[in-house]
């Protein structure tokens, strides 16, 4: 802990310099530069930058950009996460539009994937997590006391990081989703919606001839698509991908992005990712965790060519996380 | 780095690998060593266990020609099964081989050659078909126990007539039987079909068997869906708090405590308390699944703890409800880690004698159990009383009631290995 507070100091005090131009040689600067980076912080980054400069350099809670937008499906108010005592995500607000792709990206244990199980409520099950704020979903609080997660979970699917299919073939677990919540009226209409479901994971032409064969035998790609097709087949709102291509080869990660731009325009879909290049591929929009903040959110070409803070810059640049 | 330091590390890996290599193959043999302790002591115990039980499953009758006389079945005239001397007509067929024996106590000793079961044998034949009366028919009937261990050789002829239970004359005799081929030995059935007897001829396992399985049926059929259920709530569904732990903690030294207590308690509760007959397979079934209970609890638990997370997710994350994520997802996949620990404790419910002396089921009873509620008494208890008899020939029916014991083991384990089998999938 105490070795990286003090890389983060580190960190805030090189974007410091960088950003005020402020440097050993010029002795009409204030020294503090020479002084440890822990008494550099306490020292409240100097008196060498204005207000506005210091809102875009350090964390200070407040979010840079537009965490609104045009026409938002999914809203997450004011939300703040606490594991026992461990205060993971600080009051962050984000709006998540229809048809739309936003990434969640930040160095490892930022939170952003905190924040994505708060938008399904897959924290639930974690005892000591405590959640304040509101998110609703079309309206609706999906915290309110009267909403079963289990009806919220049907309309905010989940993809997870490593590929999870059930030990079971693969029309059941394609099945499995459709057939919890009686979406299909008989078995017809159950194959039917099996076949689509693949169909738009573009899985259906590998396993359509093998659709009683266990789930578990297909490649980690191909399980990826399965896990998409199996969230597809309960026909969601929002579908939420934790990492989904993180443990996938390039080739099967490309296929996935594909995916993604396909089946964006039925869903909004919240992507963590730890690939930058993903982020700009797949995305609309982007929203720069670290440290339990929400630091910058911003369309994604802006994110990666000109971001306002510098913590986002120095991410996206690779020269953190 | 200069090439010097280069070589010495790699000289100082390569001693320390000597020391590695040196090691490891201490520990193969060290590994070997033990197996091959493991296996000779079980091919001992099996050859002796066979050497000495083998033998019970074969059986001396004695071929003789019995008249069913109307003098001793029919007195007055007409068939009396109940008061007729059945033994005397065995008496009197035996009799017929050897006409020189005439002194009352010749023929007393002669007699002892022959079961009282012989007299059964014959009571059931003329039973079975009253057109006997007045016929002769050629009969096998059981030798008594002497004769048949002086057959197997358990008894040394060459003793001292007052040091063997067989006399010097009566040896004569069944040599005399020999020679004349009257002496069979065949397939010992009464052993599976009798109940337990005074007379080590006539004792069979059955009786024990039949209580060991009623016994063990209750046992699985309780101790297998509570410790199941209780896993499955414990894991899945109880709050992690201190009456939680307290709860763990008190499963895993139930665990562990004396199966004699278990035995105490089943005394106390289901005899004293709620009055269940005693000796019952019911009340023996009720305390062996306290026994097994929490050996099932424990595997049971270590079995769905086992199953991935990243399953109960998937299932959690496409709207599955909790009773829906262990019903579909949980249970199929610990399904063959329960079964495992239910085949341990059933093997351990089955060998168990102990608890079973404390509700009367060590006692001896003839009669084969025809429900939960007959006396009965099960298979360890029956060997530890067939151990504790002093008839020469009651030490190879131990031995044949162990190796029946371990039959039903064997049974019983393929049958929860195959259940296990089909539960299991692959992927």
């Amino acid at each position: 802990m105490d070795r990286l507070q003090q890389s983060d100091n580190y960190r805030r005090m090189t974007a410091m310099k960088e950003l005020t131009g402020m440097d050993e040689d010029k002795p009409e600067e204030p020294r503090v530069v020479d002084s440890s980076p822990a008494k550099m912080v306490s020292s409240k980054l100097a008196e060498s930058t204005t207000e506005s400069e210091l809102s875009l350099t350090e964390l200070s809670g407040r979010t840079v950009g537009d965490v609104r937008c045009a026409d938002p499906f999914m809203i997450a108010e004011n939300v703040n996460v606490y594991y026992g005592d461990n205060h993971a995500i600080q009051n962050v607000t984000l709006e998540f539009g229809k048809s739309q792709v936003i990434a969640l990206i930040g160095p490892s244990g930022c939170g952003k994937s905190t924040f994505l199980r708060c938008l399904n409520r897959m924290n639930d099950s974690i005892e000591s997590a405590r959640i304040t704020g509101t998110i609703t979903l079309d309206g609706q609080d999906i915290y309110d006391k009267d909403l079963d997660p289990v009806a919220l979970r049907a309309r905010v699917g989940m993809v997870f990081q490593k590929p999870n299919p059930f030990p079971k073939s693969i029309y059941d677990n394609v099945a499995y989703g459709p057939r919890i919540h009686g979406l299909a009226a008989d078995r017809a209409d159950l194959d039917g919606i099996v076949h689509t479901s693949l169909e738009r994971a573009g899985l259906l032409k590998e396993v359509k001839d093998r659709l009683d064969e266990p789930g578990t035998s297909l490649s980690g790609g191909q399980q990826q698509r399965l896990c998409i097709a199996r969230t597809i087949a309960v026909d969601p709102e929002v579908i939420l991908m934790d990492e989904p291509c993180s443990a996938l080869d390039p080739i099967a990660t490309a296929r996935i992005e594909d995916l993604i731009d396909e089946i964006s325009e039925n869903y909004a879909i919240v992507i963590v990712t730890h690939s930058m290049q993903q982020a700009a591929r797949v995305s609309r929009r982007v929203a720069y965790f670290h440290l339990g903040l929400l630091v910058e959110v911003d369309d994604t070409d802006r994110i990666f060519t000109n971001p306002q803070h510098k913590l986002t810059e120095d991410y996206v640049t690779g020269r953190i996380g | 780095m200069s090439g010097e330091s280069t070589v010495t590390t790699r000289s100082k890996v390569e001693r320390s690998l000597g020391k590695r290599r040196r090691k490891e193959s201490i520990f193969r043999i060290l590994g070997i060593a033990s197996t091959l302790v493991g296996v000779l002591f079980l091919l001992v115990f099996f050859w002796t266990l066979i050497g000495q039980g083998s033998s019970a499953f074969l059986q001396t009758f004695i071929e003789i020609e019995v008249e069913f006389s109307e003098d001793i079945l029919a007195p007055a005239g007409e068939l009396d099964l109940a008061y007729a001397d059945f033994d005397a007509i065995a008496r009197n067929a035996l009799r017929e081989k050897f006409p020189d024996v005439t002194s009352r106590s010749e023929r007393r000793e002669l007699n002892q050659l022959i079961s009282v079961g012989a007299g059964y044998q014959i009571k059931d034949a003329i039973a079975g078909d009253p057109d006997l009366l007045g016929t002769t028919l050629l009969m096998q009937v059981p030798a008594a126990a002497n004769v048949d261990m002086v057959l197997k050789e358990n008894i040394d002829r060459n003793l001292g007539e007052d040091r063997r239970p067989i006399s010097d004359s009566q040896l004569e005799w069944i040599d005399a039987l020999i020679a004349d081929g009257s002496l069979v030995s065949k397939f010992n059935v009464a052993l599976f079909t009798n109940g337990d007897s005074r007379e080590p001829e006539l004792a069979g396992i059955r009786g024990a068997l039949m209580g060991s399985f009623y016994m063990l049926l209750i046992t699985v059929a309780l101790a297998f869906p509570i410790g199941a259920a209780a896993a499955i709530y414990l894991e899945e569904f109880a709050p992690k708090n201190r009456w939680s732990d307290l709860i763990e903690v008190n499963i895993n030294n139930l665990a562990a405590v004396p199966s004699i207590v278990f035995g105490l308690l089943g005394l106390a509760v289901f005899i004293n308390w709620m009055s269940i007959p005693r000796s019952a397979p019911l009340v023996g079934g009720l305390v062996l699944s306290l026994l097994t209970l929490p050996v099932i609890i424990i595997a049971a638990r270590a079995a769905i703890k086992a199953v991935p997370p990243s399953i109960r997710e998937a299932a959690l994350g496409l709207g599955a409800s909790k009773m829906q994520v262990v019903f579909h997802h949980v249970m199929p996949l610990a399904m063959p880690g329960m079964l495992t620990g239910t085949i341990i404790g059933m093997s351990r419910a089955l060998g168990e004698s102990a608890p079973l002396l404390m509700i009367g089921m060590v006692a001896f009873i003839v009669d084969v159990p025809a429900g939960f509620s007959d006396p009965a008494t099960a298979l360890p208890v029956q060997i530890y009383l067939w151990a504790d008899s002093p008839e020469r020939a009651f030490a190879e029916r131990t031995s044949a009631a162990i190796i029946v014991l371990l039959g039903f083991l064997l049974v019983m384990n393929l049958a929860a290995v195959i259940m296990r089998k089909k539960v299991e999938r692959k992927w």
